[in-house]
């Protein structure tokens, strides 16, 4: 199943066929299965799934923060045409911080308790630039002032539990970019934070994001925040990517039926009172027993089009349905595309 | 904070106050007669009322108590109206007539040899506990974790009473690696000190090592698997300073409150490890009085070491505010 002819590259990340397995007691663990993206510089793409569909563990393979010694990590990760997979424990631990850097969900826990904002932000300079501490500390307060922290150079004397959880995260995000690094994953950077706080956080990242030129991959579950910040979408369900394309082709054109399904169960403004919201029915597959064939067969409803049984027996590839937007979907196109008018009919009239 | 630190000393010197009390009033309710155990077998009943009243064990308990507290701070008089009276100079702790001696100065003279034995296993079990602990943490699982974790677990569960006569049996008496312990000051004879106090470092360090292996390793898992530790990785922290630094340091809070209380505790004395060895401590002392029913040396005893736990307790509690910056708002 692997690619024997690498393409040329020319996006700036490319994860190709990116798969995590966990060995453990009770089986293997795939939280990661044959994943593949790629952005360019100042690109974001979002990566959508609900919780244990694989995003955050996709994040950490792709920052090498997934322990070797307790997973296989197999298929390739090139940024700026460098493969991450197989590097040495010391090549990555070089990368990782200045070319590419992560914000966590939780910014209440990220920030160690026992040091100084000042000390945390200068050791994320100082372990990769030989620099004076004079100038460590100058970086960390324009860092800070950036970010929108107001008197820095006295707040850089505080201790994280000084800070709001707003401004804590915003410290994270002054730590992961003090050395501007080239691409930036933001593990659903604002789901612990207040609403109010939310698009403040999502405003500065995206902010940052054009003046450094970073490549960003956003994971969440929050497609409100995808329609506002990203380029791409990829959507994961039981450890693969089931559709991914720009963001008008999933939100306007979707074709796999999961997607549908998510994009049928956000609440609008607009609906009727007395709707309910349109649930997908059963729960996420285990990573440990996923299903055979299509992963998300077990709850499709709209697997009888699908000739015999395909759907439970044949994984169907991720292909391309249009340029640059690609499905993981045993149904014909025309099939794909009669469901997508009727799942999300009104929704469909309603955003175009 | 030095509000906090005044306030907190204030409660332990009330703390100390009510811990005299309790165990005054406890020793005072013992069904032995202070007064009998002052002479011998051909004690007559007078002899027994006359050394009654020279000890002042015909007054009210609580009186005694007062007399007993004012001695602390100005020491005290025995038998004032008697031919011959006891000077108990202050700190005066009471006054064993068994040995003839002021209870405070026979601690005195016991401590050091009690001191020298807890630091030293101090620093040991500290050293080896928490290296031990810490590779262990980062083998979790695998046979080395494994490996350590029986061989504490063995340490853990054998008695140092074993140990010590084991040590002793085969190190002093077979191989003759070590001459027979006999305890002196190490500023007189520092050879014959650490010969001496080798074998007893060794076994007390052996048992609180085990516990404290447990300990860290436990702490650095729970520690390891913490959000900021995945952040220091994130940054590009080379490992062992991600452990070192950033892992440790969050561990090290509640080792440092086991650590400060179990040295407290030893140094009221090890009893069975200064048996072994025949150190002149506090234990043996401890030890020595309750065979001779010696009573005011007992409560002296029991007071002192108290006194050492209520205080480390206060030095812990500082030192948490030293570690953990959160603490110092409270």
């Amino acid at each position: 199943m692997t690619d024997l002819s690498p393409a040329p590259r020319r996006a700036y990340i490319e994860v190709e066929d990116l798969s995590v397995q966990f060995p453990t007691e009770d089986g293997l663990v795939r939280a990661v299965d044959g994943v593949t993206f790629s952005i360019d510089k100042g690109q974001t793409i979002a990566i959508v799934g609900e919780s244990g569909s694989g995003k955050s563990v996709t994040a950490q393979a792709i920052m090498g923060l997934v322990n070797a010694r307790t997973a296989d990590v197999t298929g390739h990760v090139w940024v700026d045409g460098q493969d991450i997979v197989g590097m040495t424990d010391d090549e990555l631990r070089k990368m990782r911080g200045s070319t590419m850097a992560m914000i966590f969900q939780d910014p209440m826990s990220s920030l160690h308790p026992f040091y100084r904002i000042g000390a945390q932000l200068t050791e994320a300079v100082n372990v990769h630039n030989k620099v004076s501490k004079k100038e460590a500390r100058d970086r960390a307060i324009e860092m800070l002032q950036k970010v929108g922290i107001p008197s820095p150079e006295k707040r850089i004397e505080d201790y994280p539990h000084q800070f709001s959880g707003g401004m804590r995260q915003r410290v994270m995000i002054a730590m992961a970019l003090i050395n501007s690094p080239s691409l930036l994953i933001a593990d659903e950077p604002t789901t612990a934070l207040d609403v109010t706080v939310q698009a403040q956080i999502m405003e500065l990242i995206l902010e940052l994001q054009q003046e450094y030129n970073t490549a960003v991959v956003l994971i969440t579950h929050d497609l409100g925040i995808v329609a506002d910040a990203a380029d791409q979408v990829a959507v994961m369900y039981g450890a693969r990517v089931v559709e991914s394309g720009v963001i008008d082709d999933i939100f306007y054109k979707p074709e796999m039926p999961y997607t549908l399904g998510l994009l049928a169960s956000v609440p609008r403004l607009n609906q009727v009172r007395a709707d309910r919201l349109d649930p997908i029915p059963g729960n996420p597959p285990s990573p440990i027993r996923l299903p055979s064939g299509c992963v998300f067969n077990p709850r499709c409803v709209y697997k009888d089009r699908v000739e015999g049984d395909l759907c439970a027996t044949e994984r169907p590839a991720l292909l391309p349905t249009d340029l640059g937007h690609m499905v993981r979907c045993h149904m014909s196109k025309e099939d794909r595309e009669a469901v997508a008018t009727i799942a999300l009919g009104t929704l469909g009239r309603e955003t175009a | 904070m030095s509000a906090y630190v005044v306030r907190r000393v204030i409660s332990m010197i009330l703390l100390l106050l009510l811990l005299t009390f309790v165990v005054f009033i406890l020793f005072s309710l013992l069904p032995t007669d202070p007064a009998r155990l002052t002479c011998g077998k051909s004690c007559t009943p007078e002899i027994i009322e006359a050394n009654r009243h020279r000890l002042g064990l015909d007054l009210p308990v609580l009186q005694q108590y007062w007399e007993y507290l004012k001695g602390i701070f100005v020491g005290r008089v025995y038998a004032q109206d008697s031919p011959d009276p006891v000077v108990c100079s202050a700190p005066c702790l009471g006054y064993s007539f068994k040995r003839g001696e002021e209870v405070f100065i026979l601690i005195k003279e016991g401590f050091p040899a009690t001191f020298w034995l807890a630091l030293g296993a101090f620093v040991m079990w500290l050293a080896a506990g928490i290296s031990v602990g810490v590779y262990a943490a980062l083998h979790r699982g695998k046979w080395q974790d494994k490996t350590v974790m029986g061989i504490s677990l063995a340490g853990y569960s054998l008695p140092s009473f074993f140990l010590g006569l084991m040590a002793i049996f085969f190190i002093v008496i077979r191989l003759q690696l070590l001459p027979y312990p006999s305890y002196i000051s190490p500023f007189e004879n520092p050879t014959q000190f650490l010969q001496t106090m080798i074998l007893p470092w060794i076994v007390l360090a052996i048992l609180y090592a085990a516990f404290y292996m447990r300990l860290t390793r436990n702490q650095m898992l729970e520690v390891l698997g913490e959000d900021y530790i995945r952040t220091a990785r994130a940054k590009g922290l080379p490992e062992r300073i991600v452990i070192r630094k950033h892992a440790l340091r969050a561990g090290l809070t509640p080792i440092v409150t086991a650590a400060g209380l179990d040295l407290a505790g030893l140094l009221g004395g090890a009893i069975i490890t200064e048996s072994i060895f025949s150190l002149p401590g506090i234990g043996s002392l401890a030890v020595n009085s309750v065979n001779d029913a010696d009573l005011p040396l007992i409560v002296g005893i029991t007071l002192v070491t108290a006194t050492f736990i209520i205080v480390a307790n206060l030095i812990v509690d500082l030192l948490y505010a030293v570690i953990d910056p959160r603490v110092r708002l409270a």
